[in-house]
């Protein structure tokens, strides 16, 4: 059997995030002292450090900001495949990878619009992304 | 902090690199043997050691293995940037009488893999959880993730990492030791097969088993030493984002940055008084990050700074003359062999050697731009 996808291990502070995206939702965190939507999930604020922060559901919606194509396989991985920085419609960036669309620098214009989709593996279910009409 | 009284006095990589019959251990003491030499020193006058890699530690074995009784240790791990940090903290422990005589000491098996193995976030880490499940595989899909956008935003085209390559081959060509020394054309690089577009392989390192060791001690000290001292003008260090995809722009490092403008801020000199720089090129874009976030040009002009010539021989700013870690040498953490090259033209004795060369610039990155380090050296002590 080929070896398979690294998979995510939740941590406290991390689990409402695994539990959203199980429940087929994008989650990230906002402050609500300074308004700021955040992301890796933590149980403050990156910015002003207030605790004062709450889980909010993020649209889905995002473009890429930039990204490699692989030619290298990795484990759970066929080459070529694409590793994509995504801007969140609401700011925060994260990586993920990009489903519907050839891994070819001529399908995969910066800013091409994306939205959120979700893949499982067992128990674990992992946001990536796919082209959007604009 | 001044930085005025403390020098490198002896300097040495490994007796071979590439691929090589030690562990990592063994290259680590193989390089630090040959440093102590160079500067007419034995283990028993060092009394501070530095060396960092797999094991937190490492500066017991190396100082057990040199038979070295050491009164100040440090195994700071901030990847490839970790030398420049060592040398930047051993100052701070000569100056305050901490330690007399500093080793800093590097060894890797990056090729070979011997004396131990490459270990990889959990997967209940940081990374684990939001990087490693999307396929990333180390620094060719990481440290490359916003290249795309760094060229956007410049207004370049792939040319402009295909120039860095052409540009440090040629350097590369001057250095016998380098592994690929054979002149390359823009074409021949954008034509070579893709590791992780838009990097073809000789955009991204050639990877080696590798050491090398310096030895540190009070410019008074150095006097009385053999070596023309290579002094420390000013040094800088700085924390940059947890993970590369969060970083707050993928197209400039803050670290690299911050860390620049220590080092200048502590030296008391300016970009445009540097003659020669070993900027970190574990790939071909970070040369011309480094260039602009270091303040050795303004942002933006990096790419026209490179394809003009400045970098190459016969340039105004020669950069990455052993031909870098793209054509020379890359162990893994690369920061060793950057600091050797500098201080190599400061003593005037490189294999491409640049003429009159008082004041060169290293800068590394640690992991994946999580760090960053830049060190000013000099012929001459600060005034």
């Amino acid at each position: 059997m080929a070896p398979s996808r690294p998979l995510p291990r939740p941590t406290p502070e991390t689990q409402h995030f695994w539990d959203g995206t199980a429940a087929g939702e994008l989650r990230l965190q906002r402050c609500r002292a300074c308004d700021d939507p955040y992301f890796p999930p933590q149980p403050f604020c990156p910015r002003c450090a207030s605790g004062d922060v709450e889980v909010v559901r993020a649209s889905g919606r995002g473009s890429l900001y930039s990204y490699v194509i692989t030619h290298r396989a990795a484990p759970g991985f066929e080459a070529p495949y694409v590793i994509a920085e995504v801007e969140l419609e609401e700011g925060p960036r994260l990586l993920s990878n990009l489903l519907d669309v050839e891994p070819d620098p001529e399908q995969l214009p910066l800013d091409l619009p994306l939205e959120v989709t979700f893949e499982s593996f067992g128990e674990v279910t992992v946001p990536v992304f796919r082209p959007r009409a604009s | 902090m001044s930085t005025s009284g403390v020098a490198i006095v002896g300097a040495a990589e490994t007796a071979e690199i590439g691929t090589v019959a030690l562990s990592a251990l063994g290259l680590a003491t193989d390089a630090s043997r040959r440093a102590l030499a160079d500067c007419g020193l034995t283990p028993a006058d060092v009394d501070g050691i530095a060396s960092s890699g797999l094991s937190p530690y490492l500066p017991s074995f190396v100082a057990h293995s040199l038979g070295i009784d050491a009164r100040w240790a440090d195994a700071t791990m901030v990847g490839g940037c970790s030398n420049l940090v060592h040398l930047r903290h051993a100052i701070a422990v000569i100056e305050t009488g901490q330690a007399e005589v500093v080793l800093i000491a590097h060894g890797e098996s990056g090729r070979s893999g011997l004396g131990g193995p490459l270990v990889l976030p959990g997967p209940g880490a940081w990374q684990g959880q939001f990087e490693l499940p999307y396929g990333t595989v180390g620094p060719m899909t990481l440290l490359t993730l916003g290249a795309l956008r760094f060229l956007r935003d410049r207004g370049l085209d792939r040319d402009a990492l295909a120039n860095v390559v052409v540009a440090q081959r040629d350097w590369a060509a001057r250095n016998p030791r380098a592994l690929r020394r054979d002149p390359i054309s823009v074409d021949e690089v954008l034509d070579s097969p893709v590791v992780a577009y838009p990097f073809t392989r000789p955009m991204c390192c050639v990877t080696t088993d590798a050491g090398g060791a310096i030895v540190v001690t009070s410019a008074e000290r150095a006097h009385d030493l053999p070596r023309p001292p290579v002094h420390v003008l000013g040094t800088g260090e700085a924390t940059g984002a947890a993970m590369a995809s969060q970083m707050p722009d993928l197209t400039s490092s803050d670290a690299f940055r911050r860390a620049g403008a220590a080092a200048f801020a502590d030296a008391g000199v300016a970009p445009a008084d540097v003659q020669h720089a070993m900027l970190y090129d574990a790939t071909a874009h970070l040369p011309l990050m480094a260039l602009e976030d270091v303040g050795l040009v303004p942002r933006g002009e990096s790419g026209a700074f490179v394809a003009e010539g400045h970098t190459a021989i016969g340039g105004s700013l020669p950069v990455n003359t052993t031909g870098g870690g793209l054509n020379y040498t890359h162990s893994g953490m690369y920061g060793m062999y950057a600091l050797q090259e500098s201080i190599r033209q400061l003593r005037g004795e490189a294999a491409a050697q640049v003429e009159g060369v008082t004041i060169s610039l290293t800068h590394a990155i640690g992991g994946m731009f999580q760090s960053a380090a830049t060190v000013v050296l000099s012929t001459e002590e600060r005034p």
